[in-house]
């Protein structure tokens, strides 16, 4: 039997982080508790070094290795690079919440780190089997993190949901997937790609494609598959929703591009329509229901929802700009979230969560400077230029008009999100015309308030110059 | 018609009514008991496809592992069925509705008329020394070691998770703290009062 070692060397910054991780796992072990914060800083510390590996070694071309199950290309590694600055904040955040609600302990962070693992198996997957098992170990440990609350009767109640429903949707995905394979035979999406084209069998092909359009919608939380993103989000310590809430959406779109793209291109008129259907139904949903939210964390979850139909458009068009626009619009989407997630954070103290929208009333007599980065953060999910939400949604728009016949795809999109701006337009007027319930003075941590600040200066500034990140874009989806 | 298609239809008959039942029993531990065989009748059906180790896995695992701590489990929990059946008749119509169109619809689109011999050909058929154990494990440890060691992973995230999730310290439970017990002083367990003598009479 001849055996050809695979170029382990791809895959550094995956096995880096594992064996970062399962030290962590030890370190926290002979920490006491009131040391906990060794295990948060080595978490950080092993976030920044793979960071630094990924960069370093930043792929200009695709390149494969362990028999194609794995592939490392620039489009992989810009979202990983987000994915890494996307927990990093979040882990940087949570702190203080986690202690002051004596969930500070180390597995909240083991979690995150497999987590982040999970993610980037997920992005990297060229084979069904290798893209399942990275969904699989980002989902187990985000309903893990979500149940991490045990006191919290509703953390249990919608980890539980989550889980059930997270089951059903790996069930549907799978089921796709064996379809898939029946008729082309490999698990390989190159050969998936390239024996899909020719095959004969058409109908079944479809039918699998509609199987895993279920689970890939579940999991991005598009509308008639959404019923869980309320109930988590709400339910979850804030700590876990802002997690959830940011680098899963990237790794999400990595997924829709590796299966839709890379794997089942040949059907693209089927799944244009599937995305059309999703994409416009979420828009509908979420920007409407959000409007009828009394509480902070579920009324960003339905935003959440109305911009994934929003990434959505700039993927069914089937472009390689609209790829990229739809890329920006998921980075841009991650920093947003991380946002307003770290606002209800930063104004949360022991034994009080600030996720009504009553607690965000007079915050401009509270705290100017703060009330002036949530303006931010809602001016930019909104779509007011020159925020970076502006141009995301922009870039998005304009792929859509230019392609063929989907000109009444922008004009409905344009119409849900101007009906979107009112409920983000609303916080700002809560904090700015009304009178404070609460005057007690925010107490957070100098770096949370540095990190929360930095992020939505990060939001001006990346709106003010956005021809960067969004060239990042457009070159690492060439690339690949 | 082959001795391999009657063994088919018959323990493909088996395995779906078992699976029935697994779902529409009241006792938790038939319902555990109906699995079994499920899992059992899907063994068979592996067998036939020339998937052996799988098969004996399954059995192994599954029926002889997995199966007996459910049982356990289930023994061990007082359920209260009926209460966990609410609903079962409310929903009924509806759901028998959509299971019905589902099957409709997947018979039409997995029949014969798609994945027939003439679409898909007969998988080779292997002489009676082929070793099935060998080819997986093979396979397994060369061309897909990088999703055999994620598995791993998800399995270590598993642990984590069910320790995490269960490993808790209430408060209202007793338990002796060793610790403090050996620490303790004879002022903490003692103390002294003085009393007036009593007058005797």
């Amino acid at each position: 039997m001849n055996f050809e070692l695979p170029n382990i060397a791809l895959a550094t910054p995956e096995i880096t982080l594992l064996c970062l991780t399962c030290l962590v796992l030890v370190i926290d072990l002979f920490v006491p508790q009131q040391k906990r914060i060794v295990t948060y800083l080595a978490s950080q510390l092993s976030l920044i070094i793979v960071f630094a590996l990924t960069i370093s070694s930043y792929a200009e071309q695709s390149s494969f290795a362990f028999s194609n199950t794995f592939v490392r290309d620039s489009m992989g590694d810009v979202l990983k690079l987000g994915v890494y600055i996307s927990i990093f904040m979040v882990f940087l955040y949570s702190r203080d919440y986690l202690k002051q609600r004596d969930i500070f302990i180390g597995e909240f962070y083991v979690l995150g780190l497999f987590g982040v693992l999970g993610m980037m198996v997920l992005i990297s997957a060229h084979n069904f089997l290798t893209l399942y098992l990275g969904l699989e170990l980002l989902s187990l440990s985000l309903y893990a993190m979500v149940a991490i609350h045990r006191e919290s009767a509703s953390a249990s109640e919608s980890a539980m949901k989550y889980f059930v429903l997270g089951a059903i949707a790996s069930g549907m995905l799978l089921y796709g997937m064996s379809m898939i394979y029946g008729v082309t035979g490999s698990l390989d999406l190159a050969e998936i790609a390239a024996t899909a084209e020719s095959s004969s069998n058409q109908l079944l092909l479809i039918f699998g494609l509609v199987f895993i359009s279920v689970g890939v919608a579940f999991k991005l939380g598009a509308v008639p598959f959404h019923m869980w993103v309320p109930d988590v989000y709400h339910g979850a310590p804030t700590s876990v929703t802002i997690y959830i809430a940011s680098a899963p959406k990237i790794a999400a779109f990595a997924m829709l591009m590796r299966l839709l793209i890379d794997g089942l291109s040949s059907l693209q008129a089927q799944w244009q329509d599937i995305l059309i259907i999703l994409a416009i139904s979420s828009m509908a949903v979420g920007n409407i229901i959000a409007i009828a939210q009394a509480n902070m964390k579920r009324m960003l979850a339905y935003s959440a929802i109305s911009h994934i139909g929003f990434l959505m458009l700039g993927v069914l068009t089937g472009q390689q700009s609209g790829f990229a626009a739809s890329m920006f619009y998921a980075l841009a989407y991650s920093l947003m979230s991380l946002g307003g997630f770290g606002m209800i954070i930063l104004l949360s103290r022991k034994g009080f969560e600030a996720d009504r929208l009553d607690d965000y009333k007079g915050l401009n007599e509270r705290s100017p400077w703060f009330a002036l980065m949530m303006l931010i953060i809602m001016f930019s999910m909104a779509g007011v230029p020159p925020f970076l939400g502006f141009w995301a949604k922009l870039s998005v728009l304009k792929e859509v008009v230019a392609a063929d016949s989907l000109l009444w795809l922008a004009v409905v999109s344009v119409i849900f999100s101007i009906i979107g701006a009112f409920y983000y337009l609303r916080i700002i007027k809560l904090m700015y015309f009304d009178k404070p319930e609460d005057t007690t003075a925010i107490t957070a941590d100098m770096d949370l308030r540095i990190a929360i600040s930095a992020n939505s200066l990060f939001v001006l500034g990346l709106g003010l110059f956005p021809g960067m990140l969004l060239a990042l874009c457009l070159s690492a989806i060439s690339a690949s | 018609m082959g001795v391999e298609k009657i063994i088919f239809y018959i323990v493909a008959l088996i395995m779906v009514s078992s699976a029935t039942m697994v779902i529409t029993v009241r006792n938790p531990i038939q319902a555990a008991l109906f699995l079994v065989l499920t899992f059992f009748a899907s063994a068979i059906i592996w067998m036939l496809l020339e998937a052996e180790f799988l098969a004996i896995v399954l059995v192994l695992v599954y029926v002889g592992a997995v199966m007996v701590l459910f049982l356990f489990v289930v023994m061990m929990l007082d359920i209260n069925v009926d209460r966990l059946r609410e609903g079962f008749t409310r929903y009924l119509p509806i759901g028998v509705v959509v299971a019905v169109a589902m099957v409709g619809m997947l018979i039409t689109v997995v029949g014969s008329d798609n994945f027939g011999l003439d679409k898909i050909a007969e998988p080779e058929r292997h002489l009676a020394d082929y070793n099935n154990t060998k080819a997986l494990g093979s396979e397994l440890y060369t061309k897909y070691v990088y999703p055999f060691e994620i598995a791993a992973v998800i399995l270590l995230v598993a642990i984590v998770a069910a320790i995490a999730l269960t490993m808790r310290r209430r408060d209202n439970t007793k338990y002796q703290k060793p610790e403090d017990q050996i620490s303790v002083k004879r002022e903490d367990r003692v103390r002294m009062v003085n009393m007036p003598t009593e007058k005797k009479k």
